[in-house]
């Protein structure tokens, strides 16, 4: 019973982890660039979840707030960072993503103060069934999580805006000789990523109410190494990397002697993994295109 | 009437100069192809043309509009459409999927179902093979796919960049027709090639692209059986 417990409460935190890896890599396939920033929107996420909070007390409206704050803030640093830079190193690219990092993170202290802020979401509780005991944030997390990841998976699959997505990933320039407006496709894809990290904020605080402006730092690295082990570029292999990250995570914290050991683990996986498969689980090898 | 105009393209890699002033014209109804040596500048003349990349100086008038300056993916959306070299199909996509790519300038009602019965009568290999992963197919049909994704847009001007490298003769013969074809079904055709000899056969006019300037220009006819083309091109 008790490893039931432990593997569902691994999926839900799988599946936080699933939300980020899936802008890292929704990124980096269409981008391609490693946006090290998006950690910090999750934080930014949880921050808009706390004002909204304040201001209205209701969850659902400081959700929907912070959803909407984060895809702009999204969209934002795409314009005025990013795209100048398109076509530029990729690692004047990556240095102009730390600071982006470091202007989120500075900015919310300077707003926020550096005491961390106690955030009660809602109080849920938990139910109790044929002898499992699970808190009821738990299922919501895997309830949103299923529902979010389907639906982008049909959007990427079956729409026009969708298949525009793969082909930019793919190839750029023959994207663009089919009348694709790259551009948009790349804004797109930052909105999208995130409105999953605002959701990644949310599972976060209704795991634990504590929230201080380094919320994303770990919890994006560990996205970003799930994205790896999933195969970057690929959206199942981000969910695939993420769910197994959190699925180990959780087993990993219930065995004593382990369990400080926790991160190390995680990243051996990754270690091995990659030595065993070096694109990652659902990664293929692609050819490199102009 | 000229339906593309380009007026002392310069196109530029850095310091390389791809290319120096070019200026050739394509009317309506008209196969032209530009026949040029490795490194010619044939593919950076087409890539330019379409804004791909970035031109440097000159202008190219289409459709009586000035597009020096329009991007890619607007240019696509008033009608010109393109065959890169190299083919560049998506790989993980099905051919169905490919051919819906190539229709994205269009709305989907737009004659979409029209144009993909056309596609899979002139190509009947992509009808038969409409669910594989376009990555997975010969070189000879994804040539075809490719072909077929470009007259998806339903292209005034369709542009061919080498559409028979690396095909066996047979093949090259049957794109060739396809060609000729699509061309009396009204589209407007401008071809790159080193296959100087067939593609000569087919055209109304043609220009001969030396190290990034025109340095012949003629009908088809003129060009086959001038001396310098047979020594150079045509390996007579
Ligand atoms: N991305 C690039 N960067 C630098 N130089 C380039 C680039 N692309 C092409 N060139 C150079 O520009 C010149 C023209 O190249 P281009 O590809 O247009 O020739 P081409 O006539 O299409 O040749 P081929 O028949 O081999 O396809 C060549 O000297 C080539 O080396
Ligand atoms: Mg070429």
């Amino acid at each position: 019973m008790e490893f039931i417990e432990t593997l569902i409460n691994g999926l839900s935190i799988g599946s936080t982890y699933a939300m980020i890896a899936l802008g890292y890599t929704m990124v980096y396939g269409i981008a391609k660039m490693l946006n090290f920033a998006h950690g910090d929107i999750i934080m930014v996420g949880g921050y808009m979840i706390y004002v909204g909070l304040t201001i209205s007390g209701n969850p659902v409206i400081s959700f929907i707030a912070a959803v909407l704050s984060c895809i702009i803030l999204g969209i934002t640093i795409e314009k005025i960072a990013y795209r100048p830079l398109r076509g530029a190193s990729p690692l004047a690219v990556l240095i102009t993503a730390i600071g982006v990092s470091y202007l989120l993170q500075s900015s919310a202290q300077m707003i926020f103060g550096s005491a961390p802020k106690m955030v009660t979401v809602a109080d849920l509780g938990s139910i109790s069934f044929s002898g499992l005991t699970i808190p009821v944030y738990v299922l919501v997390t895997l309830a949103c999580s299923v529902v979010v990841m389907t639906a982008l998976t049909l959007f990427v699959k079956y729409t026009r805006t969708g298949r525009a997505m793969i082909a930019v990933s793919e190839d750029k320039g023959a994207a663009q000789l089919m009348g694709i407006n790259v551009n948009r496709i790349i804004m797109i894809t930052f909105a999208i990523g995130s409105g999953l990290a605002a959701f990644a904020g949310l599972f976060m605080l209704m795991k634990s109410p504590s929230l201080s402006n380094t919320l994303g730092a770990m919890p994006g690295i560990k996205a970003f190494t799930s994205a790896v082990i999933g195969g970057v570029g690929s959206i199942p292999g981000a969910m695939l990397g993420g769910i197994l990250m959190g699925v180990v995570e959780a087993i990993s914290l219930k065995i004593p002697p382990i369990a400080p050991y926790t991160d190390a683990i995680e990243f051996i996986i990754l270690i091995i993994i990659l030595l065993v498969k070096p694109t990652g689980i659902l990664g293929k090898k692609r050819r490199e295109k102009v | 009437m000229a339906l593309l105009e380009v007026k002392d393209l310069e196109v530029s890699y850095g310091v390389i100069k791809a290319l120096k002033g070019i200026s050739f014209e394509v009317n309506e109804g008209e196969i032209v192809t530009l026949i040029g040596a490795n490194g010619a500048g044939k593919t950076t003349t087409m890539q330019s043309v379409i804004g791909l990349i970035p031109k440097k100086s000159g202008t190219v008038i289409y459709d009586g509009e000035d597009i020096t300056k329009t991007p890619c993916h607007k240019i696509v959306h008033l009608g010109m459409s393109q065959v890169p070299e190299g083919r560049r199909i998506f790989q993980e996509l099905t051919v169905y999927e490919n051919l819906l790519m190539g229709a994205y300038s269009k709305k989907k009602d737009d004659h979409f179902n029209e144009d993909l019965e056309k596609v899979y009568k002139r190509f009947p290999r992509l009808a038969e093979r409409k669910n594989q992963i376009a990555g997975t197919l010969s070189g000879g049909e994804q040539q075809m796919l490719a072909m077929g994704r470009a007259l998806m847009s339903r292209p005034k001007l369709l542009m061919l960049d080498e559409p028979s490298m690396g095909l066996s003769p047979l093949l090259v013969d049957e794109v060739f027709d396809i060609i000729k074809d699509i061309n009396k079904d009204g589209t407007t055709i401008l071809l790159v090639e080193q296959n100087a000899g067939k593609s000569l056969a087919i055209s109304d006019r043609a220009y001969v692209l030396e190290t990034g300037s025109i340095v012949l220009s003629g009908t088809g006819e003129e060009l086959s059986s001038s001396e310098e083309v047979k020594k150079a091109y045509l390996g007579v």
